[in-house]
């Protein structure tokens, strides 16, 4: 495939980011998404809509997050000098809440009075209760039975937020499973519901939106890094589920030939194990949730489970963006393990006094694999993007601890 | 253009009859208890059948259809599976149209000339795909059209005057009124606005408007028929399915006879 000019311009008008994205939904929702596409193309072009989402950024989110040279991960590599964008220092615990600030904005100027959303992890979850409270809307959350039970602290967060979480029992009771119990709530309250997507996938204008919304984590890693080292990072290590907080950190530097980047998906056990979340490295083209893009499924078309030990990473899908970016070869897309990204959590805790969450604890599994044989000049920035608190029942699970 | 489902078509409106539209799911409980009741759908009143694809993911479905997919699909139904079943439907009857409902994924894996070519050798006339709007469609139709595979097009109650055009460009066999908004199943229609909108889709094309979703009972059926050319009816079938659980003959009787109560209901319309 030829290298377009720039790597930055897509979707083209329909949505596509090469042969991948789209809006593949039912009737019922295409004047919907229509209608969507318009009010994000205004409030886009509207000074107004960037300077109140800015306030509540800067004030309420507590944008920029710090750009931080991890000192002790750096030294116990020994080779490229590390740095985390901090996203985890964000209100909420994790970068979720800059699309949603965006799109509830977006929703108030649609006149919409409903707020739903779908969370793996429950950290979209949390995110999108903080914004429906603070704008006082009514929000309904959709989570897989799975995730309730693993992620119980952010389930009794969304609650206290004043959100009602629906469990859902249908398939394997995930994050797809959410998302398609969703997608019916919308098509059946298509009139007064926003649905707050959480991640760069969904129907068109989606990905482009909630990457855009994201972008700031990239715009300011470059400004911040430019002020630390004078230069731009070498290489950028970012955790993909859905793909929002790698899309985030990457956009900005897709055009930058002198940066490498790496997305690291979730193995699950292996990722010839039949347990993994890895929809590049195992997946084929196919259609779901409303775009085209790469999916774990079998070979009749239907969608295989994923599985990881991170809630938030455990979809068979992934950004049709991501699914162009690796096509083109612009992004090298690798894979960490549930038992590497154990590792990295401990190691980062106890190294840097940071209890990362367990997604982002796989882009540090990965940095721990590539710093030690790159050159100490070599800078190395990973977007750090969720805390672990969530997380602390799973791991103590995994690590046979009893709490 | 399916020549199948135009001859069928063309009949029902020489006679002056609604047409009753049956929605089942391939391979729901079984393969072979599937096509034994298919067989009998025509007898009892169903003028088109409506052949649900299994689809582990289907987002635009309530419980009851979700819940039919994945009995055919723990019973191990594939694609082939299910044009098989239709090529065997086909000895036996060569003239009730078979149009295949459900989601684009299983047929965008198999890849559009390939999946139209021996959906077409199975017998299969028309196609519904919930989730390839028309902005998405020009990928498939080339294929569906050389294959003589009518796309049947959804519309909606939020399709509005200006979007109704792109809807019905490129669509063929008949219009497929989805008469709520919500999943299959989910809420009964009200009459009244659902004569107003297949008025406004008449106007707009001279291809038969048939009206689904949330029609329970022969009651229902008549109303519905009345203000349009037809009543698909699904839900309510694949629980006569769910009911009958292991007894294989009672799903069989338990389905023909609430076909024949919805006929005689659309037969009432026809009056």
């Amino acid at each position: 495939m030829a290298a377009p000019n720039s790597f930055r311009i897509g979707p083209d008008e329909r949505g596509h980011f090469g042969r991948f994205g789209g809006r593949f939904v039912a009737e019922t929702l295409m004047p919907l998404i229509l209608e969507l596409e318009k009010a994000y193309a205004r409030a886009k072009a509207d000074p107004a809509f960037h300077a109140e989402l800015g306030r509540y950024m800067t004030h309420y989110v507590g944008r920029p997050s710090p750009l931080y040279h991890a000192e002790r991960i750096t030294r116990h590599c020994g080779g490229a000098k590390v740095y985390f964008k901090r996203d985890e220092l964000n209100h909420t615990g994790a970068h979720k809440i800059n699309n949603c600030m965006g799109q509830i904005l977006l929703a108030q100027r649609m006149g919409k009075t409903r707020i739903i959303a779908e969370t793996g992890a429950g950290q979209h979850g949390v995110a999108t209760a903080t914004v429906a409270a603070l704008f006082g809307m009514p929000c309904v959350i959709y989570m897989g039975e799975v995730d309730i039970e693993r992620q119980k602290p952010n389930v009794f967060r969304m609650k206290l937020l004043g959100a009602e979480v629906r469990a859902v029992t249908s398939g394997s009771r995930t994050l797809k499973d959410a998302m398609n119990e969703a997608l019916r709530d919308w098509v059946t309250n298509v009139a007064d519901t926003y649905y707050i997507i959480g991640t760069v996938a969904g129907p068109h204008p989606y990905p482009a939106m909630v990457r855009d919304f994201q972008a700031v984590i990239g715009k300011e890693a470059r400004e911040q890094m430019m002020q630390a080292e004078g230069r731009l990072p070498d290489t950028l290590v970012a955790c993909i589920g859905g793909g929002s907080n790698a899309m985030g950190l990457f956009h900005e530097f897709l055009d930058e030939p002198s940066v490498r980047i790496h997305g690291v998906e979730a193995a699950g056990l292996g990722l010839d194990s039949g347990k993994t979340a890895a929809s590049l490295s195992r997946g084929q083209p196919g259609v779901l949730h409303g775009n085209r893009t790469y999916l774990l499924q079998d070979a009749d078309g239907q969608i295989d489970e994923a599985h990881s030990i991170s809630a938030g990473l455990d979809y068979p899908g992934i950004g049709p963006e991501h699914s162009w970016l690796h096509e083109v070869g612009r992004v090298e897309y690798v894979s960490a393990t549930d038992q590497e990204a154990l590792d990295a959590f401990q190691l980062c805790s106890r190294l840097e006094g940071i209890i990362p969450a367990l997604e982002p604890a796989h882009a540090l599994a990965h940095v721990l694999k590539i710093a030690p044989k790159l050159p100490k000049p070599h800078i190395v920035l990973m977007n750090l993007c969720g805390r672990g608190d969530k997380d602390v029942f799973t791991v103590a699970e995994a690590l046979g601890r009893k709490l | 253009m399916s020549a199948r489902l135009s001859r069928r078509l063309a009949r029902l409106a020489a006679e002056r009859r609604k047409a009753l539209v049956t929605f089942v799911m391939a391979g729901d409980p079984d393969s072979a208890t599937c096509l034994e009741y298919v067989r009998k759908l025509p007898a009892a009143g169903a003028d088109i059948i409506e052949l649900g694809m299994p689809f582990t993911d289907p987002m635009a479905d309530g419980p009851a259809v979700q819940a039919a997919g994945l009995r055919a699909l723990a019973a191990g139904m594939t694609l082939d599976r299910t044009l098989d079943l239709v090529a065997r439907f086909r000895k036996e009857d060569d003239d009730t149209p078979i149009v295949l409902m459900g989601y684009y994924n299983p047929i965008h894996r198999r890849g559009g000339k390939a999946f139209a070519q021996s959906a077409s050798k199975a017998g299969i006339d028309g196609l519904i795909l919930v989730d390839l709007p028309p902005e998405e469609a020009d990928e498939l139709l080339p294929d569906l059209r050389a294959a003589e595979i009518d796309l049947i097009r959804l519309a909606t109650p939020t399709t509005d005057a200006k979007r109704l055009p792109a809807v019905l460009n490129g669509s063929s066999g008949f219009v497929y009124y989805v008469s709520i908004t919500g999943t299959t199943g989910a809420a009964v229609p009200e009459v009244a606005p659902v004569g107003a909108q297949v008025a406004r889709i008449k106007a707009a094309t001279r291809l038969p408007v048939m009206v689904g979703f949330g029609i329970r009972d022969a009651a229902r059926a008549e109303a519905i028929a009345r203000v349009a050319d037809g009543a698909v009816v699904g839900t309510a079938l694949v629980q006569a399915i769910e009911r009958a659980g292991a007894d294989k003959a009672a799903a069989v009787s338990g389905i023909t006879a609430l076909v024949r109560e919805l006929a005689k209901g659309v037969a009432r319309a026809s009056a």
